[in-house]
């Protein structure tokens, strides 16, 4: 499903990602550790198409699209989609009429008609229900005044009315009371499939104990230095990232 | 800021086009036998050539006013023709069938299919095609209602003593410079007299345009509700590209006498000039209500053309327990200046006055709110609330807040608020990573922005503002 190979990233004439390579199987879940200012969010913003993100050499494949030339907006419609670490608020924009511009864009993509108002107002809800979001909140401006565990369920309320093929969950666990990341992880668990994958960028055990990954990756450095299967989480918890130090080094 | 919003800042203006319908049209120039012609031309009495003539000499005393936050050469006032009008002015259309088919295609153009709006939304139009009204829809059936709704040329005929009595009594002859002159040349506009107690039964609706290159544009409407009647008017504009700056200086007058209420709704769309900022209309309005006791006057607008905009449409609350409201926006791109606002003039006791302003700027544009709450010796209990929010698109434009408050009673009440914020590449990001595109994702952002105002909007015209809002958008925005 994703493919980065040998990827090397510079962000205002910084090198941030120095060779990163990985490979994402559809039904597969991949959580991505690391210490802070490794590069996990600037993976996520340079799949995903953000602006200033300046890929100097590498590939990315995505459902055998050359992702890096695609823009944005044609990502996201693929299949593409991120949960952003620090959700930002659009004032004066209903939650309900982003969420519906958003799918009907996807819709379109995929040749499909846009929704009928009344229609999507229940699938919203319903969905907003299942994250534990109570409808008022599909009226407010996105993200507008929502607290930190809100955003992050309006996030995967995203996530679940959008079906993405592939979801890249960037720290929707931190800050989160452990009802809110039970409706992440359940959230999360009802979207697993055979088509479907996810790379979790975590940097707690926590969330792994809910959603169990078939793979775990440190990244130190702008490059993997370590994977390995779900006990390598453990490890991680046990040990910290300074046993990696060589490695991270 | 990024590159990509510049790049969605660069679409071309959706109505320029240029209709070609043979024009009479005044060479250049303005003296003393324009101003003859122009009166002569619509066989008016002679009262109200002097009325004119008085104008034009106390015009050619006065100066430019230059304190407004706007930029431009110097007008030649002498390059600018004062009169023109269709040829199929001499026979007149009786109805919407035998209205010049190219005038109506035109409209189409411009997504206002007028015989459907006409019929299907109820909405009688009156529309100005260069200087001349040439159809005018629905007048029985306002006239069945006791309303006067006709071309202000045909008013000065049939109603000369409404005429006389109100003409230039909000916007006195030499209120200012652009008022003095159109009160010299004004070619044509609206005229609308709602009788005692009586509900206008439909929404009042014209749409300008401007077609003859050089032609300077200068409408005259005059609203008169008399006593608790109650009128809704809507102003709708859009202009067809040209490379010179048309000078447009209106002059709206409203009176509202005692417990009567006007709505004027305006959708402001003139052609703003090109990305590099030649051409555009200049348009210099002078739009001026007053208030009787317990009456109420609601300006709304939606700005979103003209390469400057100078236009402060006014309530003077007069009457006791009177009320005024200003609901704004006013949206910059390219190289477009705009300083636009109210003024409250609070006369008589317990009067209120709501000024919500919403100013979107983007390309290399400056927005300028201006706005003037005053509180005379007499305003017992007076009070208002203004509040005052920009948005900024990009870095290289400018909103400016230009709050004017002059209170001389005591016991009344002023409350400003003001914000700014910006169009974020975080939030435009947000937007893409869920498949919106950022044409769209502007698009949405700024109506979001905007919320406040457009309900003010009636139902008729708020489809058609936020079409205007979304061509300006996608030349503007993106
Ligand atoms: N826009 C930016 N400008 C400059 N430096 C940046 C920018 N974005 C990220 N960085 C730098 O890149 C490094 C990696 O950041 P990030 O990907 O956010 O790390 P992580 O998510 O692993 O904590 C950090 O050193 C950070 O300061
Ligand atoms: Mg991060």
């Amino acid at each position: 499903m994703l493919s980065i190979v040998d990827l090397h990233v510079r962000v205002e004439g910084k090198d941030i990602l120095n060779g990163l390579s990985l490979e994402v199987q559809a039904g597969e879940v991949h959580a991505i550790m690391g210490p802070n200012g490794s590069g996990k969010s600037t993976l996520g913003y340079v799949l995903s198409g953000r602006e200033g993100y300046e890929v100097v050499s590498g590939s990315a494949t995505f459902e055998g699209h050359n992702l890096f030339e695609l823009d944005a907006e044609t990502r996201a419609r693929a299949g593409l989609f991120l949960a952003f670490q620090y959700p930002v608020e659009i004032p004066g924009v209903s939650n309900m009429e982003f969420l519906k511009a958003s799918v009907d864009a996807v819709r379109e993509h995929q040749g499909l008609p846009p929704y009928d108002a009344v229609t999507f107002m229940k699938l919203a809800r319903q969905q907003s229900a299942s994250v534990s979001l109570p409808p008022e909140f599909l009226k407010r401006g996105v993200n507008e005044g929502f607290s930190g565990g809100e955003k992050k369920r309006n996030e995967i309320l995203q996530m679940m009315l959008l079906e993405p093929k592939l979801a890249i969950l960037d720290e929707t666990d931190s800050g989160l009371d452990i009802d809110a990341l039970q409706v992440v992880a359940e959230g999360v668990n009802a979207r697993r499939s055979d088509e479907n994958a996810f790379i979790l960028v975590t940097h707690y055990q926590r969330l792994l104990d809910y959603i169990v990954p078939d793979f775990v990756h440190v990244l130190a450095n702008g490059r993997i230095v370590k994977s390995g299967g779900k006990e390598l989480a453990l490890e991680l918890e046990e040990k910290g990232y300074a046993w990696l130090e060589p490695e991270v080094a | 800021m990024p590159d990509q919003i510049n790049a969605y800042l660069d679409s071309d203006y959706e109505a320029g086009f240029v209709t070609d319908v043979e024009a009479d049209t005044l060479p250049p120039g303005l003296n003393e036998d324009v101003i003859r012609f122009i009166s002569s031309k619509k066989s008016e009495p002679e009262w109200l050539l002097e009325w004119r003539l008085k104008a034009w000499r106390d015009w050619l005393k006065m100066d430019e006013p230059r304190w407004a936050h706007v930029q431009h050469e110097p007008i030649d006032f002498n390059s600018i023709s004062y009169y023109s009008s269709p040829k199929s002015l001499e026979d007149r259309p009786k109805s919407l069938d035998e209205v010049d088919p190219e005038l109506l295609r035109t409209y189409e153009k411009l997504g206002i299919p007028l015989h459907e709006q006409a019929t299907l939304a109820g909405v009688a139009v009156d529309v100005v095609f260069d200087s001349v009204s040439v159809a005018t829809t629905f007048k029985d059936k306002l006239l069945e209602a006791g309303v006067l709704f006709c071309p202000i040329s045909e008013a000065v005929h049939l109603y000369p003593e409404l005429i006389q009595k109100y003409l230039g009594s909000v916007v006195p002859r030499r209120d200012n410079f652009y008022a003095a002159l159109n009160s010299a040349v004004f070619s044509d506009g609206s005229f609308v007299y709602i009788p005692k107690g009586v509900r206008c039964p439909m929404e009042l609706s014209t749409y300008f345009r401007i077609n003859e290159a050089n032609t300077g544009q200068f409408e005259r409407t005059l609203i008169i509700a008399d006593e608790d009647s109650h009128v809704s008017y809507l102003e709708g504009c859009t202009a067809p590209m040209r490379d010179e700056n048309q000078l447009h200086a209106a002059v709206v007058e409203l009176v509202a006498l005692k417990g009567a209420q006007i709505k004027y709704s305006t959708v402001q769309n003139w052609y703003p000039g090109d990305k590099n900022g030649m051409g555009g209309i200049y348009n210099f309005v002078t739009k001026r209500g007053v208030c009787h006791e317990r009456a109420k006057i609601s300006w709304t607008q939606v700005e979103t053309g003209s390469a400057i905009t100078w236009k402060y449409p006014s309530v003077i609350l007069r009457g006791d327990h009177s009320v005024g409201e200003f609901y704004s926006v006013a949206l910059t791109n390219n190289f477009q200046q705009a300083d636009t606002g109210t003024k409250m003039i609070h006369m008589g006791k317990n009067t209120r006055s709501t000024i919500i302003s919403k100013g979107i700027s983007a390309g290399k544009s400056q927005n300028a709110y201006r706005g003037l709450v005053r509180m005379n010796p007499r305003a017992e209990g007076a009070r208002n609330y203004t509040q005052c929010d920009s948005l900024l698109i990009g870095d290289r434009c400018g909103a400016h807040t230009f709050p004017y408050i002059e209170s001389k009673n005591a016991s009344a009440v002023v409350e400003h608020e003001a914000t700014t914020s910006k169009v974020s590449e975080d939030q435009l990001f947000l937007c893409q990573q869920r498949g919106i595109d950022p044409e769209k994702a502007v698009s949405m952002i700024v109506n979001g922005f905007c919320k406040e105002v457009f309900k003010e909007l009636p139902m008729e015209f708020a489809v058609e503002a936020g079409k205007l809002l979304e061509v300006s958008l996608e030349g503007a925005v993106g």
